[in-house]
């Protein structure tokens, strides 16, 4: 079996939850967002995760090694609002064991 | 005033396979959308992703899955009215409905499909301050009438195809067209890119990249907008400044329409047929909720099913009928066109 990694996640009310976020079921750290309801149905993961939205946005807060931006992410944030130099699209994080430790706090709904 | 069977509001895949359903059981459909063409988020977000998960398509393009969904329901003949949103909905006394749109279209129906999908797509409007001051008086989202244009200084924003195209068009129009960009990238189709590329080099439209527009000034109408460049700010004398950073799903007037909202989805009797709180107004597809919903397109066909199979009971009621198989009776379009299974040859072997 698998190991679970454990993420910390500060919603848009500023809660910190931490969460066991499973590595062998192709997850992306928008739909542990949604899976563990830490923002409202219908304000994350809007384009379903093809990073064609930004509802996912999130700021990493530590340095864990996380996979580059792709084109695509790097587009979307450009014309997204609220960018921060951490900012990321959880659209684009899949969970693996390198991602244990990670913190990261979602940007406000725009 | 627009009458129909069913209103539909919502163009997108679920909406659009109900006008099958229902033609099959001789109800007329008509469909009510704010996006300018047939498909939803399938047209406006992706039509060139490949969807994997439609029954019996080991793939198709999102895109096409729309043509295919606009042809198969052709022979039912259903009316559209797009580019248009719904406000308001009234519940007349014999029970049927009046939709009327942003525009003050009125619809009036025996039964109201909501098909929204996430809402309805509205611009993504960017964070500066009293830029709702501006909206009209020279802040614009949507270029309807281009010719408001004609001889005025214009800036967009923004670094998808839409962005390019208006700026490569206006490029005609306007006496002078900015493009501001927060990065040299962007992420339109090529020809786009390429097409604003020349204009730049001849001159027709000045670029600034990377830059992003934090300011709007003007007493009655903008004036000016205030930009900032690595860190240093520009002010730049502009008529009209067009954001165009994307279109987001809201789920709008709907919202108020009285029924039963959890999740930002409408509430529907679980799996009975998907009517809402109030009768005679279905949702189907991702805009409803209920336990186990999924929100998935294949479940979207089949919720608009049985949604159809219970509109018809309202619209005649007590009026018997059996489900048929479209193998065994085949279709009757109101278009007067028939689709049918080739009949069996009998031919004795001598």
């Amino acid at each position: 079996m698998t190991q679970d990694v454990t993420i910390k996640i500060t919603d848009r009310e500023g809660i910190t939850h931490e969460v066991q976020a499973p590595t062998d079921m192709n997850m992306n750290v928008m739909e542990l967002v949604s899976a563990y309801e830490l923002a409202p149905e219908g304000t994350i993961g809007i384009c379903g995760g093809m990073a064609m939205c930004a509802s996912c946005q999130c700021y990493v807060l530590n340095q864990v090694p996380l996979p580059e931006r792709n084109d695509d992410e790097e587009a979307m944030l450009s014309e997204a609002f609220n960018v921060k130099v951490n900012s990321r699209l959880g659209c684009q994080i899949y969970i693996t064991n390198a991602l244990e430790g990670l913190e990261i706090a979602l940007a406000p709904e725009s | 005033m627009i009458k129909t069977d069913i209103l539909i509001i919502g163009a997108g895949p679920t909406g659009l396979f109900a006008v099958f359903e229902a033609g099959l059981l001789k109800l007329k459909c008509h469909i009510l959308d704010s996006l300018p063409q047939p498909g939803g988020q399938l047209s406006e977000l992706y039509p060139k992703k490949p969807i994997y998960d439609i029954p019996g398509f080991p793939e198709v393009l999102a895109g096409d899955l729309v043509n295919n969904l606009m042809e198969q329901i052709k022979q039912f003949e259903p009316g559209f009215t797009l580019g248009e949103r719904a406000e308001t909905i009234e519940k007349q006394e014999d029970g049927t409905f009046i939709v009327t749109s942003d525009k003050g279209k009125k619809f009036h129906a025996l039964v109201v499909a909501i098909a929204g999908g996430l809402g309805s797509f509205e611009p993504r409007k960017p964070i500066i301050e009293d830029i709702e001051f501006y909206e009209n008086k020279g802040v614009k989202y949507f270029i309807k009438n281009p010719e408001k244009f004609r001889n005025k200084r214009v800036v967009i924003a923004g670094g998808g195809d839409s962005a390019l195209d208006w700026s490569v068009f206006l490029s005609n129009v306007a006496s002078e067209v900015t493009l501001i960009h927060r990065r040299n990238e962007f992420r339109g189709a090529l020809d786009s890119v390429e097409k604003v590329q020349e204009l730049k080099n001849l001159g027709k439209i000045k670029m600034i990249t990377p830059g992003e527009v934090v300011g709007l000034n003007g007493a009655e109408h903008l004036e000016s907008i205030d930009v900032e460049i690595n860190g240093a700010h520009r002010n730049i004398p502009t008529d009209y400044f067009i954001p165009l950073f994307g279109l987001t799903p809201k789920l709008g007037p709907i919202a108020n329409w009285g029924l039963e909202i959890e999740k930002n989805a409408i509430k529907v009797n679980n799996a009975l047929d998907y009517q809402t709180n109030i009768p005679g107004i279905f949702a189907i597809g991702d805009v409803n909720t209920y336990p186990g919903k999924l929100k998935l397109i294949l479940c979207g066909f089949h919720e608009a099913t049985l949604m159809c199979q219970a509109a018809y009971q309202i619209i005649n009621p007590g009026k018997k009928y059996l489900m048929k198989y479209t193998t065994v009776s085949g279709i009757d379009g109101f278009d007067g066109t028939r689709k049918e299974a080739p009949k069996a040859v009998v031919k004795a072997i001598d």
